[in-house]
């Protein structure tokens, strides 16, 4: 009995674990309304294509959300990062087009990112504003280099860096009726790029500043952070990943288009929320996002093919989410641990051996409530 | 480390704009002084605590740390704590929803290359000072407990460990006992018995004139950011104190000045 319930008290303490449960819940769901789809690989590929900018976007929005700042610029990167892209591959001849695009691409960003810190850290703008009227910019900036036309590329599927990053990788996935599937390089990416920035946040000086910055910037102050450079640091690290992003999108889909990453805003927030991170700042689920960006992302294509009709997709966005931040809550402030502590109050038994946890405190001033004599007094 | 004074402040001054929060400060801390900061809110105490440990930098004035010259510019909150000088401040310490051993890290972690932190050995040497400093036993609290489910009594428990395991020379207490029952008040007094103790040097500062009084060896009394007052324990009493500074919130002193 005591086995069972510390166990499920160590196991609910796992980062992600209930948005993973949700993921899994939804997806047995899905297999059981329509078999045909997602008992098949190419569904779930599918999925990790369209994913994987979302989440790599979802990454450097959790730490931008556990610092307590928020940003709404991260839609003009994704366009304004695809379109350097697409402008250096088509004007910059030579094998090195593409990776210049890529560079120039991740220094855009680099660079809108910077400006946004500048406005948070150092002019004061909350967070919100500044981003919010980068978004407006940013975007207008796109449409006007773009002259808001789409632009194709190409030629690009025969350049390496388009099997480097949205390739398949052929050989992992079972075969779906005698055609091999490939996993899409892009999710192995984003994959890797979920496990680096776990330890970035987790088990590196920059991410503990940023947990220390959102729980309260005047202790982080007082404890030798610089705040300032940090919020700058953040802003900076969220512009390099959205215009990742925005070239990963433009790679895969082969054409960049003003309006793209305008449909990202609140998927990618609502990711980040699901996972478990909080508004109120301090503390970032890297797991949860990851498993949130999946929730999202599966939520149309699994509810369409479950037969419903597309009209309730929206609902179900909403309801998935409401339930897994309610159950984040629940787990992440400890009342499971209070509903047991209630279950033993209304005399539910409980083997010995924890004791110890309980004993010495200030038992004094409670109502004598007669404790049962040790299992060896028997 | 055989320095008269652990701190010296020589005509301090610190302006905000055009605002004049300290005014021409001298002080002198002895290296094994316990020093009493009192004054009433908007006095300076708290402006000057935050110069002392390098979170404002002053607008002019010197500044000696165990008989070094400390340059000004170049001060910062990490330089003040390489020089000992650790800070407990009333609610500000800790962050709330960090786990403990990262709060007693936080700003000097122990590293891996590339700033990566050594998790095992800083929960090793958390865990050590939280029996050993702290006397954290039982009670279910452990080096992965939230700051959050501490009592304040607790949380000044883990800042004065901290203060202590970083071997500080001066430590600075800014208001540590506000919200605390007395139990807990008792505990931190004894703490700062204990720095008298260990030989180190204290400031505290207190709203709680009983409490100043016990612990301290001289009281520094301050008003609109200037000094006032300089007294040592062997010549006044509780009541004379207590009266000294009544004049000082009622503006009677304003006149004589």
């Amino acid at each position: 009995m005591t086995q069972i319930r510390s166990f499920i008290r160590a196991f609910s303490k796992i980062e992600g674990v209930a948005v993973a449960g949700v993921l899994a819940l939804l997806y047995v769901v899905f297999i059981m309304t329509s078999p045909e789809v997602f008992t098949k690989p190419r569904i779930y590929t599918s999925f990790m294509q369209t994913i994987s900018p979302q989440l790599i976007i979802g990454l450097a929005l959790t730490f931008v959300i556990t610092a307590g700042e928020i940003d709404l610029s991260f839609p003009a990167v994704v366009a304004l990062g695809g379109f350097m892209f697409v402008w250096a591959y088509n004007h910059i001849d030579g094998a090195m087009g593409p990776w210049i695009g890529l560079a120039l691409a991740l220094l855009v960003g680099a660079g809108i990112g910077w400006i946004n810190g500048i406005m948070v850290a150092h002019l004061g703008v909350p967070s919100i504003m500044a981003t919010l009227a980068a978004q407006f910019f940013w975007y207008g900036v796109t449409i006007l280099v773009a002259d808001g036309k789409s632009i194709a590329l190409t030629g690009i599927r025969d350049e390496p860096i388009y099997e480097v990053f949205v390739g398949r990788i052929q050989g992992i996935l079972p075969d779906q009726r005698g055609v091999p599937v490939g996993l899409p390089a892009q999710a192995v990416w984003a994959l890797a790029m979920t496990i680096f920035m776990w330890f970035i946040l987790n088990r590196h000086k920059f991410g503990e500043a940023v947990m220390f910055i959102g729980d309260n910037p005047d202790v982080a102050r007082v404890m030798g952070i610089n705040v300032e450079a940090t919020r700058v640091q953040l802003f900076v690290m969220m512009g390099v990943m959205a215009a990742f992003a925005g070239v990963i999108l433009t790679l895969d889909i082969n054409v960049f288009f003003p309006t793209q990453g305008e449909g990202y805003l609140l998927p990618v927030m609502a990711a980040v929320f699901i996972g478990g991170t909080s508004i109120a700042g301090g503390v970032g689920v890297i797991v949860g996002t990851f498993f949130g960006a999946y929730i999202i992302g599966s939520l149309e294509a699994g509810v369409v093919a479950s037969g419903i009709s597309g009209y309730w997709v929206q609902l179900v966005k909403g309801l998935v989410m409401g339930a897994s931040i309610i159950l984040n809550i629940l787990l992440g402030e400890g009342r499971i641990a209070g509903y047991s502590e209630k279950l033993r109050q209304w005399g539910v038994p409980m083997g010995g051996s924890s004791g110890s946890s309980y004993g010495g405190g200030n038992g004094g001033d409670r109502a004598s409530i007669p404790e049962a004599p040790p299992p060896d007094a028997a | 480390m055989a320095a008269e004074y652990a701190l010296q402040m020589v005509n301090i001054e610190k302006y905000f704009g055009r605002v004049c929060a300290l005014r021409n400060v001298n002080i002198a801390i002895g290296s094994n002084e316990i020093v009493g900061l009192i004054g009433d809110n908007g006095a300076g105490k708290s402006t000057m605590v935050k110069v002392l440990t390098g979170v404002h930098r002053p607008t002019s004035g010197d500044m000696y740390i165990a008989g070094r010259k400390v340059d000004p510019r170049r001060y910062s909150v990490k330089r003040a704590h390489e020089y000992g000088i650790e800070t407990v401040y009333q609610d500000k310490s800790l962050g709330e929803k960090q786990v403990l051993w990262r709060n007693f890290f936080i700003g000097r972690q122990v590293t891996l290359p590339f700033g990566f932190i050594n998790v095992k050995k800083e929960k090793e040497i958390a865990q050590e000072i939280m029996l050993n400093t702290i006397g954290f036993r039982g009670r279910g609290i452990t080096v992965d407990s939230k700051v959050s489910k501490l009592s304040g009594g607790e949380r000044q428990g883990v800042a004065i460990g901290r203060a202590m395991h970083f071997e500080a020379e001066l430590i600075v207490l800014d208001e540590p006992t506000v919200a605390l029952s007395l139990k807990e008040v008792r505990k931190v007094l004894d703490f700062v018995h204990q720095i008298k103790v260990g030989g180190k040097a204290c400031i505290y500062i207190s709203h709680t004139i009983t409490d100043v009084y016990e612990v301290a060896d001289r009281f520094i009394v301050m008003d609109r950011g200037e000094i006032v007052g300089d007294i040592r324990k062997e010549d006044t009493s509780l009541q004379e104190l207590d009266q000294y500074l009544l004049s000082y919130s009622h503006g009677l002193r304003d006149r004589a000045e």
